[in-house]
């Protein structure tokens, strides 16, 4: 009676810890996996372009996770991933890793649809996001207060608008403060009164790009070099890439990748 | 002038009777709202196929693993230990300072926020025994969070047990060890599971504690090095970035409906218990 | 044959010393390794500076997260002011009022609000109550009284079901005796019972406290997490929580250091409330 409870267990038990075990990736004849880690603005890009590239890669996994550009890079540092997402320009001391800048993306300034404000000057959207300018009716709307929304420390995005935008000057300590891309974007798309900045490649019809200096945020702006606020979306690696990572990386610089990327609304290499 | 007493009653009365249908017409709105806002998005293809776009089409089905495979684990982990704490305190020694000092250490562990375990898993996990992000480190981590509950549950059905089917088994000499593992544990079984049960509910619904141990990766974890998402996690991402507010209504129903159905069941089988001593 | 059974009953129990000292041992770990992380950037930095700095700009070597001890309690205020009177009012009407089968109905209902996660508060919250006070009262509507809005019900099933306890553990004979004097069932409950449940219903409320300080994801999706202490229930706030919860994916280095420190001084303020709510008040439960 016992014997044969455990000989329905013991059995199932087994499958279940099989099924656990770890590095089952790893066996030969398996799939390749590669991890990329980092950026949470370049993240949702990388997955795109993993699931386009699986479909022709059947023995790839890629795994890929966010966790910010500061811990991508860190993670190339101690090698637990094969490659970072980093969504600013290397700093001192990081000066040392390879990087591999896959496309370029705007900053663009939100505001919500029915905001009237259609542009600003760069020096405005400084003002707005360090206090000095607080009400809509400074800028040519109703008397109410200016809802900002920034980033958290330590976001590459953040990190971009600072040198970018605000150059020197901080941002106000009762701006609010989002962990993400798109959460910013769904309080700008929520609030009528909020202003924001987002990645490019994210804005869509639930929120309105704001023209800076007269300059419309657009592919076409940055190629020509107009519309300023443009970062680089970098990979990262420690010395030279494996050979199943530079496979991952040549598709996404090939015509193919570059596409699916300017689909996303980046700046690709072709036009 | 002052107001009849009897009046004042009625009226407190009336205020209570209004005050506790309102508490749990909020629990009646909340699962409302989720569920007929979510119920068009859920289906069969939902439920067993994988996200496409980051979860934008396609179905929750790597999550729902994830979550199964996260909540088995876990208790796999911690109910050997919490039944085997509880079996200390209730049957292996008196009331002393050891005691109390466990008693301490359990009620601590059951006082801290989940944000701290997660803290604590990715430093300690995560970093330190280098798991990385994974579904391991997210299993230890919830293992230490639902055993206080798992130990005071089962200590409480435990103690539950008559004492004459003790002294019987005792008198049949039987061992101690036998006793508990013949007679005590079978009795208490009902509230052990009970236990189990609500802390399974605990595993499924949480996520600042797994979100910085288990990671967020949408593939499916095949190994418990591989990182990996719940559907709690999930519905947190789906929400908080706008990806998608259809398949975060989706992903509540079901996370929803799962929680309650497992509440409810252990809820049942309490009762049972209690019926059954009283 | 004897001796088996003794070897074995020996080793069973060392067995289960052994599980019973891990909880203990999880906790020292728990402790040990937050402290670990936390502790080097108050001997760095100074603790002056972190506790009661008004500035936190991690990257730029300025850690003060006052802002954020306050709001964190403004937020558990707040709760409370909501939740409290809400939940007690709720525990009365079971204890004393709901007949057997009502009571059948609302335990349970009530114990079920408790297993609602987190993030679906947090997701309602933002689809309902933000965009109501935004319309209503102005400001973002991301604020300290969203905020507090949504804790106060989160807390309800904690201080429902402890104060409960406390109501019913009150002597039959109290209530007797008081009837007996002619006074009202309100009366009675006002003046007799919830005075010698008076404790209990404390520690309730002081738990229910330590459940709002410690929540995390529904917080962060509402409060809207500026740096500054809110001026107005309309503003924004960030928590102690939301802090680590915004910023630890993406920390290194000192900024990582700084948000276990935040969780240091979480974690001490988990403690403080935890150990009144236990130790503190003599709970008077006759059992």
């Amino acid at each position: 009676m016992r014997l044969r409870r455990w000989a329905i267990i013991l059995p199932l038990l087994c499958a279940f810890l099989v099924s656990c075990s770890p590095n089952s990736n790893d066996r030969p004849g398996r799939k390749h996996t590669i991890t990329i880690a980092g950026s949470t603005s370049v993240m949702p890009f990388t997955e795109k372009l993993a699931e386009h590239f699986v479909v022709d890669h059947k023995n790839f996994i890629i795994d890929v996770q966010g966790g910010g550009s500061t811990a991508g890079i860190q993670a190339v540092i101690n090698n637990t991933v094969d490659l970072g997402m980093s969504s600013r320009e290397l700093k001192e001391g990081e000066k040392t890793l390879n990087t591999i800048t896959i496309c370029h993306d705007g900053i663009v300034v939100v505001v919500h649809p029915e905001n009237p404000v259609t542009e600003m000057g760069l020096d405005q959207v400084r003002q707005i996001f360090s206090g000095r300018i607080s009400n809509w009716s400074q800028l040519g709307w109703k008397d109410r207060k200016i809802d900002a929304v920034s980033r958290e420390e330590g976001s590459g995005t953040r990190s971009a608008f600072e040198d970018l935008v605000m150059k020197g000057k901080e941002i106000n300590d009762a701006t609010m403060v989002q962990d993400s891309n798109g959460s910013v974007k769904e309080v700008v798309a929520t609030d009528p009164y909020a202003i924001g900045y987002i990645s490019m490649g994210l804005v869509d019809k639930k929120v309105k790009p704001v023209a800076i200096d007269g300059v419309s945020p657009s592919i076409k702006t940055i190629k020509s070099g107009r519309y300023k606020i443009v970062r680089p979306f970098l990979y990262i690696t420690n010395g030279e890439l494996e050979p199943k990572a530079r496979q991952f990386v040549d598709y996404i610089l090939s015509k193919e990748g570059q596409t699916i990327l300017k689909n996303e609304g980046l700046v690709g290499f072709y036009d | 002038m002052r107001i009849n007493p009897r009046i004042i009653n009625r009226l407190v009365r009336m205020g209570l009777n209004v005050q506790a249908f309102f508490t749990v017409g909020i629990l009646i709105i909340i699962i409302a709202i989720i569920f007929f806002k979510g119920f068009p998005h859920m289906s069969f293809a939902f439920i067993f196929s994988f996200p496409e776009d980051m979860g934008r089409e396609g179905g929750i089905f790597p999550s729902i693993v994830g979550t199964i495979q996260l909540a088995l684990l876990s208790i796999l982990f911690a109910t050997p230990l919490g039944l085997g704490t509880a079996i200390f305190l209730t049957e292996y020694t008196r009331e002393s300072l050891f005691t109390k000092l466990i008693r301490f250490g359990v009620e601590s562990l059951a006082g801290i926020p989940s944000i701290l375990y997660g803290l604590f898993g990715f430093i300690f996990f995560v970093i330190k025994l280098k798991m990385g992000w994974s579904l391991l480190a997210g299993v230890l981590t919830m293992t230490i969070m639902i055993l206080p509950t798992i130990i005071r549950t089962s200590e409480e059905a435990i103690r539950a047990v008559p004492r004459q089917l003790r002294i019987v088994s005792y008198s049949l000499s039987a061992s101690k060890w036998e006793t508990i593992k013949k007679v005590v544990l079978p009795a208490a079984m009902p509230g052990i599971l009970t236990g189990i049960m609500l802390s399974i509910g605990r595993a499924v619904g949480e996520t600042a504690a797994i979100i910085f141990t288990m990671g967020s990766s949408l593939r499916l974890p095949l190994s418990v090095m591989d990182s990996g998402r719940t559907m709690a996690v999930h519905f947190y991402i789906l929400a908080r970035e706008g990806i998608s507010m259809e398949k975060a209504y989706g992903t509540a129903v079901v996370l929803v409906l799962s929680i309650l159905l497992i509440n409810i069941l252990a809820y049942y089988i309490m009762n049972k218990a209690i019926a059954r001593y009283s | 044959m004897i001796d088996r059974t003794v070897f074995k009953e020996r080793f069973v129990k060392w067995v289960l010393v052994a599980f019973a000292l891990s909880s203990l041992l999880f906790l020292f770990l728990i402790f040990l390794f937050i402290l670990a992380e936390g502790l080097p950037l108050f001997l760095k930095v100074g603790v002056k500076n972190i506790i009661f700095g008004f500035k936190w700009a991690p990257t730029k070597g300025y850690f003060g997260i006052f802002p954020m001890i306050i709001s964190s309690f403004l937020v558990t205020i707040g709760a409370l002011v909501i939740g409290a009177p809400m939940g007690l009012s709720c525990a009365i009407y079971l204890s004393e009022y709901s007949g057997k089968k009502m009571k059948m109905f609302l335990k349970p209902a009530l114990e079920l609000l408790a297993g609602i996660p987190s993030v679906v508060f947090g997701f309602l919250g933002v689809i309902y109550i933000v965009p109501l006070v935004r319309n209503y009262l102005g400001g973002s509507g991301f604020s300290l009284i969203s905020t507090s809005l949504v804790l106060g019900v989160m807390i309800l099933p904690t201080i429902i079901s402890i104060s409960f306890d406390a109501l019913v553990s009150v002597p039959k004979t109290y209530r007797e005796g008081s009837a007996a004097m002619g006074a009202t069932k309100w009366q009675t409950i006002y003046k007799v019972i919830i005075p010698s449940a008076k404790s209990g219903i404390l520690a309730s409320f002081i738990l229910g406290m330590g459940r709002a300080i410690g929540e995390t994801m529904a917080v962060i999706m509402i409060a809207g997490n500026a740096l500054k202490i809110p001026g107005s229930i309309l503003d924004p706030l960030r928590t102690l929580t939301g802090n680590i919860a915004l910023e630890l994916a993406y920390a290194t280095g000192d900024h990582r250091l700084g948000l276990f420190s935040t969780g240091v001084v979480l974690m001490v303020i988990i403690m403080i409330l935890n150990y009144i709510a236990n130790f503190g008040i003599k709970r008077k439960i006759a059992k």
